[in-house]
């Protein structure tokens, strides 16, 4: 017989009973999933990344599926931060789930802007501040792909909220030089870093012989990127290895959940997974579990970054 | 506070019970057991396709064209599907007594009058199938119910001979004449409206006709309740790519899911000239 495994974890001064979270963007504000598990079952509930004011996001199509992936081309559509305090936050807190809330903003004031909104929120364990939404206007705007745009990000976000509330920066892959931006955005204030984003991709239609989505390029996700992930994670806790990462990118298994903690995360974020399936961060939770136990882990700690030992034979 | 988003769906794995080729279509019918009694017409079923390894990691979402319990074999679910893309030629390859993971019932249904009315279903393709199960519930509320389907050819017209059994009267259009008079079902639409003194229409098939119809019925007091159909990756509310352009009562536009806050909506309210495009800012 074996022990059961501790599956808390921590991100920042951010505890949860379990690795497992939702994927911002992939759970909206939580209501949708709660028909099908309690929201308190799993570790946290990533929001939506909610901006300033409400935003209609980008026109249909939106979503291309290609082989074990999906293109998403969403643009943030939401209903803006006060929308999101009075009626989305409390309905979590209510739901007893823990709740990380994701920003993301045009311009470095705004993500300063939500920062000053959420410092007086509560029942809310962290902020993810998302810098690395692919389906914007101007690849320009995405700050993950600046090394310095990054920074300024962090530091405001940091600046306003205050040495509380643990901040998670959101990462992209689509970057040279990755351990050098998560550098940054931990020299700025971010207590742990989201990786990956999804992947920079397009899908020509055939028929029309045009880029298939309404905004031409989409986000990548799903089990085609997860080697990505694992490769970004990896190379990030190699070169932070005291920094916690919340990994995600195609994870569908507790297999999979288990390939990202060897690499490095302490938490693991389940996205399109949900979309197939609106039960996996559950059967993902259970495997991941299983997995542990059967491989003589006696706390989920035991494992993260376990990929990384020098071998000692 | 409840959640009030698809309150009766669940997640289960069924049993086909038969699946047979009808025309150019599939009719797939599955066990689901209770989940029958609390499907109504227009809801949709969401279904994993191409078994555990498949590549296709989506879900397909089908209208349910009807349902029935009885004593034999319980609860089955009807769905009439057309073998077009992977996933759905997937599902019409799948012999009688496979399992499939399925999600239901899933988003909005027909409103359904309390007072008898004289309602017109205009089905385009395989539109047509849940119009079946809708004209059944509408007669046992006493309603006149008239249909009109209409295809691009013959073989595209969905009309089983117990179905017709439900209507008052069946009009059938193709565009190639191969089967009922030649045209589309818009053509008759505003006098058949008038000579049988409707008061609703439920329509389901193509965008284009259910745009169409919205603007014949612009200037009628006809309500129009159609099942609208945009690509959606999840089908229960979580992925935001089913989006549709709905005005709001103050006039400004929100882009609703269609399905969560579909697929039956209000045809009057769905701002057709605006699919695909972005509405202006919010003021």
């Amino acid at each position: 017989m074996t022990l059961p495994v501790d599956m808390s974890t921590t991100l920042g001064n951010a505890w949860f009973p379990t690795p497992i979270f939702t994927a911002s963007g992939c759970a909206s504000s939580g209501k949708e999933l709660s028909q099908f598990f309690a929201l308190k079952d799993v570790g946290a509930i990533v929001t939506k990344s909610v901006m300033t004011k409400p935003r209609h996001g980008r026109p249909t199509p939106r979503m291309a599926e290609t082989p074990s992936g999906m293109l998403n081309s969403i643009g943030l559509q939401g209903p803006g931060i006060d929308a999101f305090l009075a009626h989305d936050l409390p309905w979590l807190v209510e739901q007893k789930a823990r709740v990380i809330v994701s920003i993301a903003g045009e311009t470095i004031e705004e993500y300063s802007t939500l920062a000053r909104k959420l410092r007086s929120a509560s029942g809310i364990s962290a902020v993810e501040v998302n810098i690395s939404c692919p389906n914007v206007e101007n690849r320009g705007l995405v700050f993950a792909c600046d090394p310095d745009a990054s920074r300024r990000v962090i530091d405001g976000v940091r600046k306003t909220i205050g040495g509380e509330l643990p901040i998670i920066a959101k990462l992209s892959p689509d970057v040279t030089n990755l351990p050098e931006i998560a550098k940054g955005v931990v020299d700025a204030g971010a207590d742990a870093l989201a990786l990956i984003n999804t992947v920079l991709g397009m899908v020509i239609n055939l028929e029309t012989m045009k880029p298939h989505l309404g905004g031409k390029t989409g986000g990548l996700s799903g089990p085609a990127i997860r080697p990505i992930a694992v490769r970004a994670i990896y190379q990030v806790h190699a070169a932070l290895p005291h920094v916690p990462i919340l990994g995600m990118g195609g994870v569908a298994s507790g297999r999979d959940a288990l390939e990202l903690i060897l690499a490095g995360a302490s938490g693991i974020s389940v996205g399109t997974a949900s979309f197939g399936n609106p039960t996996a961060l559950i059967s993902i939770q259970n495997e991941l579990r299983d997995l542990l136990a059967a491989r003589g882990f006696a706390t989920l700690q035991q494992a993260i970054g376990y990929a990384h030992r020098e071998e000692t034979q | 506070m409840m959640n009030t988003i698809n309150k009766n769906a669940v997640q289960q794995i069924a049993t086909i019970h038969s699946n047979k080729r009808v025309g150019a279509y599939h009719q797939i019918l599955i066990n689901v057991g209770e989940m029958v009694k609390s499907c109504r017409p227009g809801n949709f079923v969401a279904i994993s396709v191409g078994g555990d390894s498949s590549r296709m990691i989506l879900r397909r979402a089908f209208a349910i064209s009807r349902v029935s319990d009885s004593s034999q074999y319980g609860g089955t679910m009807e769905l009439i599907v057309a073998p077009h893309g992977s996933g759905s030629k997937w599902l019409c390859a799948q012999p009688e007594g496979s399992e499939l993971d399925i999600v239901a019932p899933l988003g909005t249904s027909f409103g359904i009058p309390t007072e008898p009315i004289n309602a017109l279903l205009v089905g385009g393709g395989y539109g047509s199938a849940p119009l079946f199960g809708l004209a059944d519930v509408l007669k046992g509320r006493g309603c006149k119910v008239d249909m009109l389907l209409g295809a691009s050819i013959g073989s595209k017209i969905y009309a089983p001979m117990e179905g017709k059994r439900s209507v008052n009267s069946l009009k059938i259009y193709t565009e190639d004449g191969s089967m009922g008079e030649k045209g589309r079902v818009t053509e008759t639409l505003l006098e058949i409206i008038t000579n049988r003194s409707i008061d609703v229409i439920y329509s389901c098939g193509p965008m284009g006709m259910l745009r169409a119809i919205t603007e014949l019925v612009a200037q009628t007091e006809v309500i129009h309740q159609c099942a609208v159909e945009e690509s959606m990756a999840c089908g229960i509310g979580i992925c935001m790519t089913c989006v549709l352009p709905v005005r709001n009562e103050d006039g400004s536009t929100s882009m609703l899911r269609s399905c969560i806050d579909g697929p039956v909506m209000d045809g009057a309210h769905v701002q057709w000239d605006l699919v695909g495009r972005i509405p202006e800012a919010h003021q």
